[in-house]
């Protein structure tokens, strides 16, 4: 028997239809539809909990909620969507993708596949189960620390951070999981031919965004780990009645906090460059650069833990370095800015949604990395730490840099994963609802931090309501416009104009040389790579 | 079904295991917030989810075991496993080096910042910059702190000297062991692996000892300050990374009697042995700056 019909009686058992497709699927196209499902969901219900903060910021003084139902919102509306919408989203895409770019039958490693996403949905409900819990009488609410679970609030606070602990650990193993599928997927399933300095960028900045994970998320799991053993059993981590320090969770917590930083990004700086690339026509500047720069930015982001608690306390030699190596992190994101726009410099450029959206995300997350830069200096930072400044800042880079540039990548690849063309001009408009509505939402944010209006509290001083009152309207805005995200996918998914299998005229790559939208088996041949 | 040639790579049909493991998962989970927050109907939870967890591991690893025996992993799936294993083993690395972590953390920074303040100034008193810490004495913020009598720090030269040989002279028997797999030598093979679990079994009877002398007769508890902390959690988790090996060792000896590996053709062994190995260079770690400093 020939090669290809033995792979024709392997490859083509029966598929179970209805919810047991989803249940059981080893396919990375259906882990990957359902990782980017699950993301988009968890979104906005990570949305619709910032407009209740917002909505009770919209004037001073307390209206909707009372503090502590405020303090959960943040906390819980931190963890969604980091771990539940972004970090999805970028895994759907890796799933969906890196297959396809690299060449391969599917993922390494397929049933470890399904279980990196099934641990999601439980996640998801351990986070939001205390808030009904509540409504029947057990336990007072969800986590009210903030993310960050700091102690001595943690070690003190209700069941709701019991769930939060155990929450993160299962999303901590879901990331190991996929990082470990991730790494020996790019490692062992590359088409031949392919060398790792041939891989697309967007296979790159994933299998930075893995070992990252691999270092990190068990730290946070060995923390809240003893976060729940001083809750519960007795222990002094944190309490300096018995040596403990609480400020040491903090190192710990960001020893992680900070390259997720960058696990959020990176996949993001992966894909983006693409985009400029297809929509200037013309080939990617200077990929090699780009590459030691990602791996530059994976380095330096294990080592630049503390600059999210400067004003904690600590020795002045250690705030020097910390602020440095920090400051050190601009370098090789500059080459990267550099490559971006060099990219696009003298192509033919068109302006369709997804590169919108791309250029979009190279000014605003500009702006996220230049206040970055402004937070990392020492003594700037004990003026702005705990500000609105701060919050500014940070939905700069996770909002413009993280989800818009996710947006980016959902409108160039969902005419190759569905088929259909999305509708031009509602993404568009899609486009400048969100970047006009997040612009609104956030600088005004920039100003009231700036005259010290502190993060967290759900009440604040008058001279701060109009600004508050603008950022609360615009966030509306915002979340609004998101409905027209979700129509736009929905619309695409049902039908539409039929995609080409280039889809773009500039596309480059081997996901752009398969069907639109691909078989349910690509590459039971790999392809070979000149 | 026919077997794929060497240059297709096996995809396994669909499988709902991962899928109520994660469902069994989240009912150990919850049950376990629920029983610790006294709402005792958790005590059932976790039971039906330890359950599931342990159905459905056998299942899973039941499909590959299947998989791998009747000849579906090629080399090319082999290195798959080997890549997986490798990062696998420094993800858990990476969990231990947390708690080595604020171990250091608190023997060179905390206890003496602590033990440095003017008494004037702190509400915690009487700490003593030295190794173990039990923390202060006295009335502190209205709870009474006093250490317990008899406490006394674990020495290196009793059981966890026993047990530091016990552990390497398991990793020289599993490494004969993989040297009789290598040769063809079936009852190298199955005497070097059952050596390998007497030995694991051996070393969790010595530490299952050493903590019931600690709560009994040396006032070591988890609540011993710094010290105590440090000293369960780093030796409890690698004692359960033990208990995880051990039974990981007791499946393959059972695979080893029934044949299921060639001298070409044995992941299985190989990635057991990795992660025993593993475990033993953590205990190293812990030996020498748990016990011994």
């Amino acid at each position: 028997m020939s090669a290809t019909t033995v792979a024709h009686d392997d490859v083509h058992h029966d598929h179970p239809t209805g919810i047991m497709r989803w249940l059981t699927t080893t396919n990375h196209k259906d882990i990957g539809t359902m990782y980017l499902t699950f993301s988009l969901v968890m979104f906005l219900v990570g949305g619709a909990m910032v407009l209740g903060i917002r909505a009770e910021l919209f004037q001073p003084g307390l209206q909707l909620m009372n503090p502590d139902f405020y303090n959960q919102l943040i906390g819980v509306h931190a963890l969604i969507m980091i771990f539940a919408a972004l970090m999805p989203a970028a895994t759907g895409f890796a799933n969906w993708m890196i297959p396809l770019q690299i060449g391969a039958p599917d993922m390494a490693l397929p049933r470890l596949n399904n279980w990196g996403f099934w641990l999601l949905p439980p996640s998801a409900i351990l986070l939001t189960l205390p808030f009904t819990l509540a409504l029947f009488g057990i336990g007072d609410g969800a986590i009210a620390t903030g993310w960050t679970f700091y102690p001595p609030l943690s070690v003190q606070g209700g069941i709701g951070v019991d769930f939060a602990i155990f929450a993160v650990h299962l999303l901590g193993v879901s990331s190991v999981m996929g990082s470990i599928n991730i790494i020996v997927t790019l490692f062992n399933m590359r088409a031949p031919g392919m060398t790792l300095m041939k891989m697309p960028m967007f296979a790159w900045g994933w299998l930075i965004t893995a070992f990252l994970l691999v270092a990190t998320i068990p730290v946070l799991a060995g923390a809240v780990t003893m976060l729940l053993t001083d809750r519960h059993f007795g222990t002094h981590f944190f309490d300096a009645a018995g040596g403990g320090d609480p400020i040491m969770f903090q190192h710990l917590f960001w020893f992680f906090g900070h390259p997720e930083v960058y696990i959020l990004l990176l996949p993001v700086w992966g894909f983006i460059p693409q985009i400029l690339q297809t929509f200037s026509r013309k080939p990617m500047y200077g990929y090699k650069a780009q590459v030691y720069s990602l791996w530059a930015i994976g380095a330096l982001a294990v080592v630049v833990w503390a600059h999210h608690f400067f004003t904690a306390g600590m020795p002045v030699p250690a705030l020097l370095y910390f602020m440095y190596s920090t400051m050190a992190i601009s370098l090789p994101l500059a080459v990267l800015f550099f490559c971006w726009i060099k990219t696009m410099w003298k192509g033919s450029m068109t302006f369709e949604t997804p590169m919108l959206f791309a250029v979009g995300w190279i000014i605003l997350f500009g702006i996220g990395g230049l206040t970055g830069l402004v937070l990392a200096d020492v003594a700037a930072d004990a003026q702005y730490h705990n500000s609105y400044f701060v919050v500014a800042h940070f939905h700069y880079t996770l909002f413009a840099g993280g989800i818009m540039g996710i947006m980016a990548g959902v409108y160039y690849w969902l005419p190759k994963m569905t088929g259909n063309m999305y509708d031009e001009n509602l993404g568009k408009l899609h486009f400048w609802l969100t970047a006009i509505s997040f612009n609104l939402t956030f600088i005004p944010q920039f100003f009231v931090g700036l005259a010290g209006m502190p993060r967290r509290i759900p009440d604040y001083a008058l001279q701060f309501a109009e600004f508050n009152m603008i950022s609360t309207i615009s966030a509306f805005a915002l979340g609004l416009s998101q409905l027209l995200f979700v129509y736009i996918i929905i619309k695409c998914v049902k039908g539409g104009k039929k995609a080409t299998d280039k889809v773009w005229e500039g596309s480059e790559g081997l996901e752009w040389t398969l069907p639109s939208p691909p078989p349910y088996h690509s590459f039971t041949e790999q392809p070979v790579i000149k | 079904m026919a077997t794929h040639s060497e240059n297709q790579y096996y995809v396994p049909h669909g499988s709902i295991y991962p899928s109520i493991l994660s469902v069994g998962l989240l009912s150990l989970a919850s049950g376990f917030i629920f029983n610790m927050n006294d709402l005792h109907f958790g005590k059932w939870m976790m039971y039906l989810g330890a359950a599931i967890i342990i159905a459905m591991t056998f299942k899973w690893m039941g499909s590959v075991i299947t998989e791998s025996i009747t000849g579906q992993y090629k080399s090319w799936e082999d290195k798959s496993f080997r890549i997986g294993m490798i990062v696998f083993i420094c993800s858990e690395v990476a969990f231990f080096a947390a708690f080595f972590g604020a171990l250091f953390y608190m023997r060179v920074l905390s206890v003496p910042d602590l033990a440095g303040y003017d008494a004037d100034i702190t509400p915690y008193k009487d700490f003593l910059s030295s190794w173990p810490s039990l923390g202060p004495g006295g009335k502190v913020l209205g709870t009474e702190y006093v250490p317990p009598a008899d406490f006394k720090p674990m020495h290196w030269n009793g059981l966890p000297l026993i047990n530091t040989i016990l552990l390497l002279s398991s990793g020289a028997t599993i490494t004969w062991a993989h040297w009789g797999l290598i040769k063809n030598k079936r009852n190298e093979l199955v005497i070097g692996m059952a050596l390998t679990v007497l030995l694991g079994i051996t070393f969790l009877a010595c530490q299952a000892m050493e903590y019931h002398e600690a709560y009994t007769e040396m006032g070591l508890t988890l609540g011993s300050g710094a010290y105590g902390a440090t000293f369960f959690m780093l030796t409890g988790f690698h004692g359960f990374h033990v208990l995880l090996g051990t039974t990981m060792l007791i499946v393959i000896l059972i695979r080893c009697m029934k044949g299921h590996f060639t001298p070409e053709h044995h992941f299985g062994f190989e990635g057991v042995a990795w992660y025993w190995h593993f475990v033993d260079v953590v205990w190293l770690g812990l030996f020498i700056f748990v016990y011994m400093l």
